[in-house]
């Protein structure tokens, strides 16, 4: 869906679903799975229908997911770290992750 | 002219609408007067739990009867109101806090009490799986459970006015006078008379019983709550704890409701609470050490309803000691959600006839300070 | 900064790194009140200026000369003295002005002698079918992917609905190098003729002469399309765009739908203080009431910017300055600041050529309430014939209907779905949203964890613990 203008400045290496992935220091998590063309965030609870990122900017909480084991982060205000691990989130999330 | 009615029944709560209802199946026609919408305050946003754990003695006959009438639910109002049915456990943190425990049921079965059962740690574990390793026992009583409480208000709402009770709403009393054998209470939209006239006016209820010459020791709380995002289902009954303050469900669409009873502060007067953050964080802190697997669950949502609590902890139901015809259901003290279906059914028996099998007797206005019955 | 590095009071809370609360910091760290200012996004921009700091869009064409007007903004806050907190999401306030703020996990309850409100505008939302679907963006999401990451849209992109924010973003987007297939303008032809009395004022107004370079930009490398029906159609994700023209029905393949039909104010936070709204029958939305100075119901909170009601960016510097001097005024009685009243004239100027676009591009009803399947819940998955069926049998207003349907309960609180719902019950029960009313909404206005909640100094030993 999105592409970048132009490689710039550091990078940073997380994974995402257990793929490795890489991304601008600098970045959100939303921006940079977006970028590695990522187009399924989590699937709902009520119907389980895959979502993506809305409104990337915190008010429609479609881009939640599992950072370093805590879920529903909202992956658009989460910058990106080294070694970041992120799991997209299928129905209701599992208590205790 | 003034507009009449059978009764006049002061507040839209649970006990106004059950109240209103029972009137309405025995072939009377009240009328209730609420100030907001029917269910807005504490009934409609109570942590809906159908309990008949841990009540004082005074309150078990009603709850008992009440417990039978949620059991057929669905029958009374048209709808079940959510209500599902795995028990209430309540849970020792000690073996001195189980020790206590075991002595209030061998008390109440010496009365004649038997829904409360002590369970020991493997009854507890297979009860509750997700309960943390330190607890060595509890209470359970099975055929507790819980209820959505604001569709709950509503269903009773709705099915008093399909039997020929009129409900309405965005009006207040101001004023109870009487004239002959009969009540004349003046309203924001007008007079209204009636020979009987039922008090469930919650959180306002002290001020009616002003009205009629019998102050009473109520204050008003906020008990806070908060709910949780969905989480895959772990537990089935709800959980209360004595010592602190917790009460715990899971919900069918797998949110937790947390409750137990810290208080915000409550402004009456403008339908506002202010709650009170650092005493929500002593309740996340208990789920945090009885329920691990919460430690990451997400809170969406706090807060608190406007409540009546009186100074012994128990409500006032009976009739008034200054004014004949007049009769009081208020003063539940953050525990009368349970309890409405089976006092609406007991009030409107005592309008209707004078009197009632329940035993209500501990519950009178009288215990406050004796005052005569004006005539 | 982190949690425990944090005053456990604050002369004066400011909500927000956007424009309002950039210049109401600046403003009053200058005239010596201690302010802290609160964003939780990683740098400071709000929408408007996003990324000012850190943006990789180096080439300043592409952005223009009116995004980076922001950097003025950002850096006269970080020299003034306030305490600029990135990463800190503020989840509640109440009408005491105590402040609930978590950074990195961490909680902690801060009490303000003075509070702005600076939480600003969110886009309107846009319920058409198959919005859910991943694919489906805002324009604005577009928009801040470019300004925060210099990520531009690859694939078929489609562009949809009306108002300023479209054009800015196409000719954004078009000097990055990206393509845009079409733009499906969704402006109603009738406004044009209820715009036409405020054209005056328009033409006299910065808007104009902006505006008018904008759509030349656009529209000579865009196709655009009046449409009046606009779906998404797809079975996972985004695969084809559907909709009605004048001359019948389209489709056109696509990977992108960018939709943006206006903002509104984001009134989460200022209502669950407590803080008293209204309906603005122009822009179609709840704001707050705010006086001249922008204060509100609650004493000691103010609300500048757009989430006072809806005036664009230059405005919400102005509201955010005048808010803070109207708190200098009680905070430092005498310390010298701007002069309110050349403030006052500026805004009034900004507001010349507002009420032509607010009439022009009020978004038609039928965008605004959506009928069958079409979600106007996203969290909690309620259509918008659930909403009017609910509606039907009785239910009166939002907060009734939220026990029946659950619409509103999810986190996003309501922000997707509020004026939907409020606008889909006064259609069915033939009121007005002023009527219908809106959600009561409660905190924590973002989610917060258990482990947030609890880690809360709870008693006065730890509180002091984590004194500076």
């Amino acid at each position: 869906m999105f592409k970048r203008l132009a490689d710039a400045g550091e990078t940073v290496s997380l994974k995402v679903d257990g793929k490795d992935i890489r991304a601008r220091l600098g970045d959100t998590v939303a921006g940079a799975m977006l970028a590695a063309g990522v187009d399924r965030f989590r699937t709902t609870p009520v119907t389980e229908s895959p979502r993506a990122p809305y409104c990337l900017m915190g008010v429609c909480f479609d881009c939640l997911v599992t950072i370093d084991g805590v879920g529903s982060r909202q992956a658009c205000l989460v910058p990106v770290r080294e070694g970041m691990s992120v799991e997209t989130q299928l129905g209701k999330r599992e208590a205790g992750r | 002219m003034a507009r009449t009615a059978d009764v006049v029944v002061i507040g839209g709560g649970i006990h106004g609408c059950s109240t209103a209802l029972h009137l309405a199946l025995r072939g009377l026609k009240p009328v209730v007067i609420e100030k907001d919408y029917a269910g807005r305050h504490a009934s409609g946003v109570n942590a809906g739990g159908v309990r008949q754990l841990a009540r004082d003695h005074a309150e078990i006959p009603l709850s008992v009867s009440s417990m039978a009438l949620w059991e057929r639910i669905e029958d009374l109002v048209g709808d079940n109101c959510g209500f599902e049915s795995h028990g209430t456990v309540l849970v020792a943190e000690s073996e001195a806090e189980l020790a206590g425990f075991r002595a209030r049921v061998d008390d109440l079965r010496l009365k004649g009490f038997t829904h409360e059962e002590l369970i020991d740690q493997a009854e507890l574990r297979r009860l509750v799986p997700a309960v943390s390793e330190h607890c060595p026992g509890g209470v359970v009583s099975r055929r507790d459970g819980a209820a959505d409480p604001f569709r709950t208000t509503q269903a009773f709402r709705r099915r008093a006015i399909e039997r020929g009770a009129e409900v309405i709403e965005g009006v207040r009393v101001t004023g109870l006078s009487r004239v002959g054998d009969i009540w004349r209470v003046e309203t924001s939209g007008g007079p209204i008379e009636a020979p009987k006239v039922v008090n469930a006016a919650g959180a306002w209820a002290d001020r009616i019983a002003a009205m009629l010459g019998e102050p009473v020791p109520l204050t008003v709380i906020a008990p806070m709550l908060m709910v949780t995002s969905r989480l895959p289902a772990f537990i089935q009954p709800v959980v209360i704890l004595r010592g602190r303050k917790l009460s715990f469900k899971q919900l069918g669409n797998g949110t937790v409701v947390i409750g137990g009873g810290h208080l915000a502060t409550p402004y009456r007067d403008r339908n506002q609470t202010v709650l009170d953050w650092e005493k929500l964080a002593i309740s996340a802190a208990t789920v945090w050490e009885l329920f691990p697997v919460m430690r990451q669950a997400t809170i969406v949502r706090a807060w608190a309803g406007i409540e009546a609590s009186m100074a012994d902890g128990i409500p006032v139901v009976g009739p008034s000691a200054t004014s004949e015809g007049v009769f009081h259901q208020f003063g539940f003290s953050a525990h009368g959600f349970q309890l409405g279906p089976g006092t609406g059914a007991v009030m409107a028996e005592l309008v209707a006839t004078g009197k009632t099998n329940v035993p209500i007797a501990d519950l009178a206005i009288t215990r406050f300070g004796s005052t005569k019955l004006s005539s | 900064m982190n949690a425990s590095e944090l005053a456990s009071s604050y002369e004066l809370v400011v909500i927000g790194g956007g424009p309002a609360g950039l210049a109401a910091a600046a403003l009053a760290a200058k005239a010596g009140v201690q302010t802290v200012l609160f964003d939780e996004n990683p740098g400071v921009g709000g929408q408007i200026y996003r990324g000012i700091t850190t943006t990789p869009v180096v080439n300043r064409a592409i952005l223009g000369d009116d995004y980076w007007a922001g950097a003025a903004l950002a850096a006269e806050a970080k020299a003034s003295g306030a305490a600029i907190v990135n990463g800190a999401t503020v989840w509640t306030l109440d009408p005491n002005r105590v402040v609930g703020v978590s950074i990195a996990g961490q909680a902690r309850m801060i009490q303000a002698k003075r509070v702005i409100v600076a939480t600003g505008s969110m886009e309107r939302p846009f319920p058409i079918p198959g919005w859910t679907l991943p694919g489906v963006m805002t324009a604005g999401a577009a928009q801040t992917a470019l300004k925060a990451q210099g990520l531009v849209p690859t694939g078929r992109t489609i562009m949809a609905g009306c108002g300023p924010l479209l054009w800015l973003l196409a000719a954004q987007l078009l000097r990055a190098g990206a393509k845009i297939e079409a733009i499906l303008d969704t402006t109603p032809r009738i406004n044009w003729l209820k715009a036409a009395r405020h054209v005056p004022d328009f033409l006299l107004s910065p808007y104009r002469s902006k505006g008018l370079a904008l759509l030349r930009e656009v529209k000579g490398r865009v196709p655009v399309i009046a449409a009046h029906r606009v779906e998404a159609h797809g079975k996972d994700k985004l695969a084809e765009v559907v909709f009605a023209t004048g001359a019948g029905e389209r489709r056109m393949k696509a990977d992108l739908l960018l939709l943006h039909q206006g903002v509104v104010p984001n009134v989460n936070l200022a209502m669950a203080a407590g803080v008293a709204h209204r309906w603005n029958s122009r822009q179609l939305c709840f704001e707050p009431v705010v006086d001249a100075d922008f204060s509100t119901s609650v004493r000691g909170i103010a609300v500048a910017g757009d989430g006072a009601g809806i005036a664009g960016g230059t405005a919400a510097a102005e509201r955010g300055r005048i808010a803070a001097i109207a708190a200098v005024e009680v905070l430092k009685r005498g310390a010298s600041v701007t002069n309110v009243q050349t403030l006052r004239q500026s805004l009034a100027r900004e507001g010349m050529g507002r009420a032509f676009l607010d009439t022009l591009y009020q978004p038609a009803p039928s965008f605004r309430r959506p009928v069958g399947d079409t979600v106007a819940c996203r969290c909690e998955e309620v259509t918008a014939r659930q909403v009017r069926d609910t509606a039907d049998l009785g239910c009166e207003g939002p907060n009734q209907m939220k026990a029946f349907l659950r619409c509103g309960m999810g986190p996003c609180q309501g922000r997707l779905c509020g004026l939907t719902v409020t606008e889909l019950i006064a259609e069915q029960r033939r009121s007005t949203p002023e009527e219908v009313g809106y959600y009561r909404l409660r905190p924590p206005v973002k989610p917060i964890t258990l482990a947030e909640l609890a880690s809360l100094p709870k008693t006065e030993a730890e509180r002091k613990a984590v004194e500076r």
